[in-house]
């Protein structure tokens, strides 16, 4: 928004938890916390500048994603068809980085208050007659108030704003946590494939970072979760590669139903079958790189109320199967982003619910449909039942034979 | 109390010779706190900014060489006339104009101070005044850049008086904004029928249908009076959205751009066929 034209005079104040983050460039060995960056979000933060600066310090390309079932040999590709980059894996530290760079380049209309932290909100009463500010007032921690006319929450998925706006959230702990950390592969590769495999337990996906070396995102029950974090280094290598390479959860029915609709496909449809590669081999994982994270969904019922406006997290929360959270979180706010231009520059009151409806309208219809879809997902791979795990395998090489859907996805 | 001494003596005297309507100030007095809400008995003014302000800013800014996207009407010097609750005044404000809004009801201006007076940037940009257009103009000839008489001129006792006030406070090629409602039998129905009495989109008792300007008669005047009528376009209301769009047909709700006339000394290429342009205008509105 500072970047916006329309808000050339306008003043806008950001409060950030965490300390300012700025890298000339990356240390050696890379974070864990990374995320998948579709080619919408790479556009959203080169409008703003901001790409750029993540490109000079490091990002690493993906063409193409294989996605395939632990129980079957059922698999799914997703690669474009000009083998354009299909998105990009850029650790968190990098996009902060970036950004911060362009938030100095706006200082003027940006003040960021860093290590900050929000106590309370006072909210204004919709119509306003009396004598009290019909805006939002804010109280940080050191005891500094501000008050604005428009309060965006992107305070993550136990948002506070969220809370003290009474905004009801549908919520839903999985009983899942995600293991993440850095990897170095067995031998040097092109690796610019993503890779998931849909165990019983919950998904395994190897994210490139480089030629040698992959981050990696590791959703499990809560108790082998634990174990993974503590068990030592080699062993936990092992767990990974057999958790790509092991076929145990295979069954003969299911292999022979899968291999019978395969050859049904490869008569009706004979590009309909993509050819399976092999997931690369891990060699040792990064000493102090693995943590875990607890999953959960959610999604709130309003998305805004006068003078206030949720995005991201806050709004919002999937499970990272579709590597898509973020994403939805930038979706969010190129929306909202475009809205307040307009009604910026028809001179509209910022916090006037209008044009704040418009953006919840647009981004709930595309929100909830991607947010619904994860969850059965997750809940549909999360079986062994053969029935179930039939139909998964079915649906996913009939997918895997449409182009026509594949490309929606 | 100044302004309130002079306004109270003014009015035994001024009913020939103002354009303002007392029985008419008095049907706003009773709604005087109601204008701010957005979903309140003002509803469709407020969404009426949607069209009426880019109209504005985008007839200005077509008309000027130099400005900033970011600060569209910086420096151009507004007057608002029957601002009411100062709901158009505030978008042009913001927008970076200088805007002096004017009513004859003082609840009305009471009302729009307190609304402006929390924004700092408003509460210098926008001046109100409880004052009809005649009174302030001796003080303000050849004053003001832009008029906005939006929604008024269908109030207004002696709309000739009226127009020609707007001529003596508006700089030479200055802009007058007017949006009104036609004197048709479709406006009566649906804007009088079923707008006060029916649905209840505008307050009842607002509008006289005797009181309707047809956008002929508005632009012999305009014309007549030292103005050039650049465009006239027409509105339509969709209450089950409660928002505006232009419109082919000006049956209805209308808006019209006019320029008053540049000092004689300067003719222009548009201003040496006034008599004959006007003549035939008149001519084929007549049939139409």
């Amino acid at each position: 928004l500072g970047h916006d034209i329309h808000f050339h005079d306008k003043k806008i104040a950001l409060l950030e938890a965490g300390p300012r983050k700025e890298y000339d460039h990356m240390p050696e060995s890379y974070s864990n916390r990374v995320s998948s960056i579709s080619p919408g979000s790479a556009t959203l933060l080169s409008s703003c500048g901001a790409w750029d600066h993540v490109c000079s310090l490091r990002l690493k390309p993906f063409r193409r994603m294989q996605v395939w079932d632990a129980c079957s040999e059922a698999m799914i590709v997703f690669e474009k068809d000009d083998l354009d980059d299909m998105g990009y894996i850029v650790e968190n530290d990098v996009i902060m980085s970036a950004l911060t760079k362009q938030l100095d380049a706006v200082a003027d209309r940006v003040e960021v208050f860093y290590r900050s932290k929000a106590v309370g909100y006072t909210w204004p009463l919709p119509s306003h007659g009396c004598d009290t500010s019909p805006w939002v007032q804010v109280e940080l921690a050191d005891g500094r108030r501000l008050q604005t006319k428009l309060l965006i929450g992107a305070d993550g998925h136990n948002s506070m704003v969220r809370k003290e706006a009474e905004i009801k959230n549908i919520e839903h702990q999985y009983d899942q946590s995600a293991v993440v950390a850095t990897l170095h592969l067995s031998e040097a590769t092109d690796n610019n494939v993503a890779w998931q495999r849909f165990l019983p337990t919950g998904p395994i996906a190897l994210l490139p970072l480089s030629d040698t070396a992959s981050s990696l995102v590791w959703s499990t029950s809560h108790d082998h979760a634990s174990e993974l974090l503590a068990m030592d280094e080699e062993s936990f290598v092992d767990s990974i590669n057999s958790a790509f390479w092991s076929n145990i959860n295979h069954s003969d029915f299911i292999d022979a139903a899968g291999a019978m609709f395969r050859s049904a496909i490869s008569l009706l449809k004979p590009s309909g079958t993509a050819v399976r590669q092999l997931p690369p081999s891990v060699a040792k994982v990064d000493a102090e790189s693995r943590a875990v994270f607890p999953l959960g969904m959610g999604h709130a019922t309003e998305y805004v109320q006068h003078r206030v406006a949720l995005i991201g997290d806050a709004a919002h929360r999937v499970h990272p199967l579709a590597g898509q959270g973020v994403n939805l979180g930038f979706g969010d706010i190129a929306c909202l982003a475009h809205h307040l231009s307009a009604a910026a520059f028809n001179g509209s009151d910022l916090g006037s619910l209008k044009h704040l409806l418009k953006f919840e309208t647009e981004r709930q219809r595309h929100n909830v449909s991607l947010i619904a879809a994860t969850d059965v997902l997750k809940r549909l791979y999360s079986t062994t039942l053969a029935p179930l795990v039939l139909l998964r395998t079915w649906g996913l090489q009939a997918t895997n034979a449409l182009p026509l859907v594949k490309v929606r996805i | 109390q100044l302004p309130l001494f002079r306004f109270t003596v003014k009015r035994p005297f001024s009913t020939s010779h103002s354009s303002v309507d007392s029985k008419e100030m008095k049907k706003f007095q009773l709604l005087a706190h109601k204008w701010w809400d957005e979903e309140g008995e003002y509803a469709a003014l407020h969404s009426m900014n949607d069209i009426r302000v880019p109209f504005i800013r985008d007839t200005l800014l077509s008309m000027s060489s130099n400005y900033h996207l970011g600060n569209p009407l910086s420096g151009i010097k507004i007057l608002d006339v029957g601002c009411g609750g100062g709901l158009l005044s505030e978008p042009l404000g913001r927008l970076g104009a200088s805007v002096t809004g004017i009513d004859p009801v003082e609840d009305n201006i009471r009302t729009a101070d307190q609304h402006k007076s929390f924004d700092p940037v408003l509460a210098k940009r926008i001046q109100y005044k409880s004052s009809s257009l005649e009174e302030i103009v001796e003080e303000s000839m050849e004053t003001f850049d832009v008029i906005v008489a939006s929604e008024v001129v269908e109030h207004v006792a002696d709309l000739e008086t009226f127009i020609k006030c707007c001529s003596q406070v508006l700089k030479p090629e200055g802009s007058l904004f007017i949006t009104t409602i036609n004197k048709t039998q479709l406006s009566y129905v649906l804007g009088i029928v079923v707008a006060e009495k029916i649905m209840g989109i505008v307050p009842e008792g607002t509008h006289e249908w005797e009181k309707f300007v047809p956008p002929e008669e508005l632009e012999r005047l305009l014309e007549s009076n030292g103005f050039s009528v650049r465009s006239v376009k027409g509105m339509l209301y969709n209450p089950l959205w409660g928002s505006w769009s232009w419109v082919e047909s000006t049956s209805l709700n209308y808006a019209v751009h006019a320029v008053r006339a540049g000092a004689p000394a300067q003719p222009h290429a548009t201003d040496t066929l006034p008599e004959t342009e006007l003549q035939q205008r008149s001519g084929t509105a007549g049939t139409a």
